[in-house]
């Protein structure tokens, strides 16, 4: 397993994993962030870059997954950037309007940048997408429990 | 991205106290207005450069830095505080930021506007060592009951000359604002000077 963290944060190795974390704090549920923030210790020190706001931004699809693009919709996002008092600078982009989301989920960002600080923020992302995970699989079970097959009967026309 | 540096505190608030700063230095030319607010600004801007832009600078507005001010941490500043574009044709730019005034280029390098349109012009931000200290002007037009006075240090010499064809161009031309640590004063184009 490659390490986590590499000191060169341009690499697209970095980015991906970046990319990774930061998605899976955008769509966790605000309250399992905060459970998260609670196990934290100890809580860092950090500045607002841009305090928590709250817009929408356009959804874009592309139909068929990769033919033209189009407008799926608005979605609501708050969003919001902080500074840790050793300078790194976490960014986060959440679902919702939920300003204490999106803080905790910028500095959890910039936790997980820090190379002295990864390595016990990372479980909390690990189980922030396991859980969403578990969501997701209860939520297609239920579905998949009320299906109903359809078929039609041949009908002796001949 | 670790050189970022927080923008207002109250954005919505410290926006409209800063505008209204502005406003009441370009309705009164010459006169010394200081900021109500604390910013922060990256270096060599001083704060009341860094708070003009980030009340008046957005998406729309092209913004035209100088040799001196043109470095990454201010670029990096606007561009995430503000997202404005920043150009490297001053006559492209709806704001332009001096910081070393005495190298700037004449005020005819920016945009002047139209005789239809004389509101897409450029407003210069021209940061100077003193407002107080420097030569005494004085000015006459608009807003200005008789006379008033402004002593701003720093500038080229032909800028006097500047701003007197600037003048004569009425009703196209641009505006200044002058800026120095938590002061500023604006030269609209309506203001002359005297002597």
């Amino acid at each position: 397993m490659p390490a986590l963290h590499t000191s060169d944060p341009h690499t697209e190795q970095h980015t991906e994993r970046r990319r990774r974390w930061m998605g899976v704090l955008a769509k966790a549920a605000p309250d399992e962030v905060a459970a998260a923030w609670q196990r934290l210790a100890p809580k860092p020190a950090y500045e607002l870059l841009r305090r928590p706001e709250t817009g929408l931004v356009m959804v874009r699809g592309r139909t068929g997954g990769d033919g033209a693009p189009f407008n799926l919709g608005e979605m609501t996002v708050t969003r919001c950037s902080v500074r840790l008092e050793g300078g790194a600078v976490g960014h986060a982009w959440v679902a919702g309007r939920r300003a204490d989301h999106a803080e905790r989920a910028a500095v959890l960002d910039a936790l997980m940048q820090d190379p002295a600080r990864h390595a016990a923020v990372a479980p909390e992302i690990d189980r922030l997408e396991a859980a969403m995970a578990t969501r997701r699989d209860r939520a297609a079970r239920e579905a998949a429990a009320t299906r109903v097959d359809f078929f039609t009967m041949v009908r002796g026309e001949d | 991205m670790d050189g970022l540096l927080p923008g207002f505190p109250e954005p919505v608030l410290d926006s409209q106290r800063v505008f209204r700063a502005v406003l009441d230095a370009m309705s009164r030319p010459g006169s010394l207005v200081e900021l109500p607010l604390h910013v922060t600004a990256p270096a060599p801007l001083e704060a009341a450069t860094a708070a003009v832009l980030l009340a008046l600078a957005d998406y729309e507005t092209p913004v035209w830095l100088d040799g001196a001010a043109g470095n990454d941490r201010v670029r990096q500043h606007l561009r995430f505080h503000c997202g404005c574009p920043i150009v490297p044709d001053a006559g492209a730019a709806d704001f332009a930021v001096v910081a070393e005034p005495a190298v700037m280029p004449p005020l005819s390098a920016f945009k002047a506007g139209g005789d239809e349109y004389p509101d897409r012009s450029a407003t210069l931000v021209v940061q100077v060592p003193t407002l107080t200290k420097g030569e005494r002007w004085t000015l006459s037009g608009p807003g200005i009951r008789d006379r008033a006075t402004l002593s701003p240090g720093g500038l080229p010499e032909g800028f006097r000359g500047w701003l007197a064809e600037n003048r004569a161009a009425f009703p196209r031309g641009v505006d200044v604002i002058l800026t120095c640590g938590w002061l500023l004063a604006a030269l609209p184009r309506t203001t002359r000077l005297e002597g």
